[in-house]
C-alpha cells in the first residue's frame, strides 16, 4: 500500500492536482502497474480530490486503461477490416496456441495478456499488433513466433 | 483513356522546405492578412468533416480571452486511416509551423498535440522536435509559444473535437452539445482551434505557395490536395497524394488489383462505392454528403470480388458497437441495433445523435446493405 501511494504521490507531483491531470497519472500507473486496481483509484481520488466513481468512471471509458489484472506484456492484435482480410484470425490462433490462452486471458506467469483491439491505423501493413507500446506489422506465423520468443525472454 | 482525374502531387512529404522562412514571412503580415490569406485560399479541414480552416481561426481570433489554445488532433483513429502518423512522423516540424502560424493569428500562448495512445512510441522523437522548434520560434521570430503532447489512451470517438477536450480535461471522453464551439468554448472554457494534423500542414503550405496557386490546385468546393490511405485488396497500399476531384473509377484502375468490386471511401463512418458508380462518383467536398460526390478524411479501402460485404460490414458495425462512447440513446442503442438489420433506424441515429460517430454510422450500413443485398439475405 505505500508503494502505491508513492506512485500516486510521485505522479501528481509531476502533472499536477488538477482534474485535467487524472489521465496522465492513470496513465502513468498503468506504464507501471499494467492496469488500475481499485485501491490505486481510491488513492488517485484522495489525492485529486474527487470521487472514486468519477476515477472509475474516466478509467473504464478507455481501453488502454484497464481495470483487470494485466500481464508484464499487453498483446493487442488489430481486429479491423483491413487486418481482419489479410488474416488476422490466423495471426491470433497462432498467439493462443503459443500463449496457451483466450483472447482476453492472460498467461499464468503474468507475462502475457492477448486482446484484441480496435483500427491501429497500419491498414497498408495488416496484419498488425502492438506490445505494450511496440508496433509489429506484415505478420505472419513465423515472425509472432520470433516476437513472442523474444519477449519470453526479456 | 488517359487517366486524367488521377493527379499525383507531392506537397505533405516534400522535404526541400524551410518551414521556418515560410513562418517569418507570414508573421510579416498581420493576423488579419494572415486569416484572410487563409480563408483565400479554401483550406478545408482534412480530418473528413471539411470545415473551413480560415473561418475557423477567424472565429477564434474574434474572442476575446486572456487565454487561447490551439490544438492539434493526431487520434486518428478511423479504420483505413494512417497518413497522420507518417505526417508526425516523417514532417513533423510542417506540423508544429502550422500551430505556429495558428496560434499566431488568434493570439494563443500554449499549444497541445493530442496524440492518439496507439502512436505512443512517436513521442520521444517528437518531442525532441518540438523543443527544437519552440526554440527556434522564440531565439529567431521572438514569438513564445510552447507545445505539450497529451496522450490518448484509446477511444475513437476523441477524435471528435468535443470528446477530445472532454479528454483533455480528464473526464470520459464524450461529446459535448454544440453550440458553443471549441473556438468560443474550448479547453476548460478556452477559445479553442482543434485542427487535423495534415490540415496544419496544408495551412502552412497556403503561404508557401501562396493562396491563389492553392486554390487552383483540385475542383472548385475543395482547393487543394489530399493525402490517401490505400488499403484493402491492392497491390500498391499506402499513402498517396492527389488532387481533389478525382474519379472513382480512375482511383480504381490505378491502385486496384483489377478485381475491385467496391471502395469503401472515408472509413467505418463513410460511404461504400460500388463497381457501377465506380464512374459517377468523385472525392471532394463539393456537393452533399450523399450522392456523387463524397468528402472523406482519406481512407480509401479496396475490396475484390473475393470478399463477402456482409462480412466487411459486420466488421465496422462491430467497431462501432464497442466505440459508441455511450451517452446518447439513438448511438448506444442503435448501433447494437444495427447488428440486427435495421435500416430504418439509421435514419434515426442520423437525424438525432449528438455527435459525428451517431450520425455517421449509418453511411457504411446504408450504402452497403442498398448495393450488396444480395450478399446480404443468408
Amino acid at each position: 500500500m505505500a508503494e502505491v501511494n508513492e506512485l500516486v504521490k510521485s505522479l501528481s507531483q509531476k502533472h499536477g492536482k488538477e482534474r485535467g491531470s487524472l489521465l496522465p497519472i492513470l496513465q502513468g500507473i498503468t506504464e507501471i502497474e499494467k492496469s488500475l486496481s481499485a485501491e490505486i483509484m481510491i488513492e488517485v481520488a484522495r489525492e485529486l480530490n474527487i470521487s472514486t466513481a468519477e476515477v472509475y468512471g474516466t478509467a473504464s471509458f478507455y481501453s488502454f486503461l484497464d481495470t483487470e489484472p494485466r500481464g508484464e506484456f499487453i498483446i493487442r492484435v488489430c481486429k479491423t477490416i483491413s487486418c481482419d482480410m489479410k488474416g488476422k484470425r490466423q495471426i491470433v490462433k497462432t498467439l493462443e496456441d503459443l500463449l496457451k490462452i483466450k483472447v482476453g486471458e492472460t498467461t499464468h506467469n503474468k507475462k502475457f495478456t492477448l486482446l484484441e483491439t480496435n483500427c491501429l491505423g497500419w491498414c497498408h501493413k495488416a496484419p498488425a499488433m502492438l506490445i505494450n507500446d511496440e508496433v509489429y506489422t506484415d505478420l505472419d506465423d513465423n515472425k509472432v513466433k520470433k516476437i513472442i520468443r523474444k519477449y519470453r525472454s526479456k | 483513356m488517359p487517366n486524367d482525374s488521377l493527379k499525383r502531387v507531392d506537397f505533405i512529404f516534400d522535404k526541400d522546405y524551410n518551414c521556418k522562412e515560410v513562418l517569418y514571412d507570414a508573421f510579416k503580415l498581420t493576423r488579419d492578412e494572415i486569416v484572410e490569406e487563409i480563408i483565400k485560399s479554401g483550406l478545408r479541414g482534412r480530418g473528413g468533416a471539411g470545415f473551413y480552416t480560415g473561418v475557423k481561426w477567424k472565429y477564434a481570433k474574434e474572442e476575446q480571452a486572456d487565454e487561447k489554445v490551439v490544438i492539434c488532433n493526431a487520434d486518428e483513429g478511423e479504420p483505413g486511416t494512417f497518413k497522420d502518423r507518417a505526417i508526425l512522423e516523417e514532417v513533423p516540424t510542417k506540423v508544429l509551423a502550422g500551430m505556429a502560424l495558428c496560434a499566431k493569428v488568434i493570439g494563443a500562448k500554449k499549444g497541445f498535440i493530442y496524440l492518439r495512445g496507439e502512436y505512443n512510441y512517436l513521442k520521444p522523437k517528437l518531442e525532441q522536435e518540438i523543443n527544437k522548434f519552440t526554440d527556434i520560434l522564440r531565439s529567431e521570430l521572438n514569438f513564445d509559444f510552447t507545445i505539450n503532447i497529451f496522450s490518448g489512451a484509446g477511444a475513437y470517438v476523441c477524435g471528435e473535437e468535443t470528446a477530445l477536450l472532454n479528454s483533455m480535461e480528464g473526464l470520459r471522453g464524450e461529446p459535448r452539445n454544440k453550440p458553443p464551439y471549441p473556438t468560443h468554448f474550448g479547453l476548460l472554457g478556452k477559445p479553442t482551434v482543434v485542427n487535423n494534423v495534415e490540415t496544419l500542414v496544408y495551412a502552412v503550405m497556403v503561404f508557401k505557395i501562396g493562396a491563389e496557386n492553392f486554390k487552383n490546385i483540385g475542383i472548385q468546393g475543395s482547393s487543394g490536395s489530399k493525402l490517401f490511405s490505400v488499403s484493402g485488396d491492392t497491390p500498391k497500399s499506402g499513402i498517396y497524394e492527389l488532387e481533389f476531384g478525382m474519379k472513382v473509377s480512375d482511383f480504381v484502375n490505378e491502385f486496384g488489383d483489377g478485381d475491385a468490386k467496391a471502395v469503401q471511401v472515408g472509413g467505418a463512418s463513410g460511404f461504400c462505392v460500388p463497381r457501377k458508380s465506380f464512374d459517377k462518383t468523385t472525392i471532394g467536398y463539393q456537393g452533399k454528403l450523399k450522392g456523387n460526390s463524397l468528402p472523406t478524411g482519406g481512407s480509401m479501402m479496396i475490396f475484390n470480388s473475393s470478399r463477402s460485404m456482409y462480412n466487411v460490414l459486420h466488421n465496422y458495425l462491430e467497431f462501432f458497437v464497442e466505440e459508441s462512447c455511450g451517452q446518447c440513446v439513438p448511438c448506444r442503442i442503435g448501433t447494437s441495433e444495427y447488428l440486427e438489420n435495421l435500416l430504418a433506424l439509421s435514419e434515426t441515429m442520423r437525424l438525432t445523435s449528438k455527435c459525428g460517430l451517431g450520425q455517421s454510422v449509418g453511411n457504411s450500413f446504408s450504402s452497403i446493405v442498398e448495393n450488396f443485398k444480395e450478399e446480404m439475405i443468408y
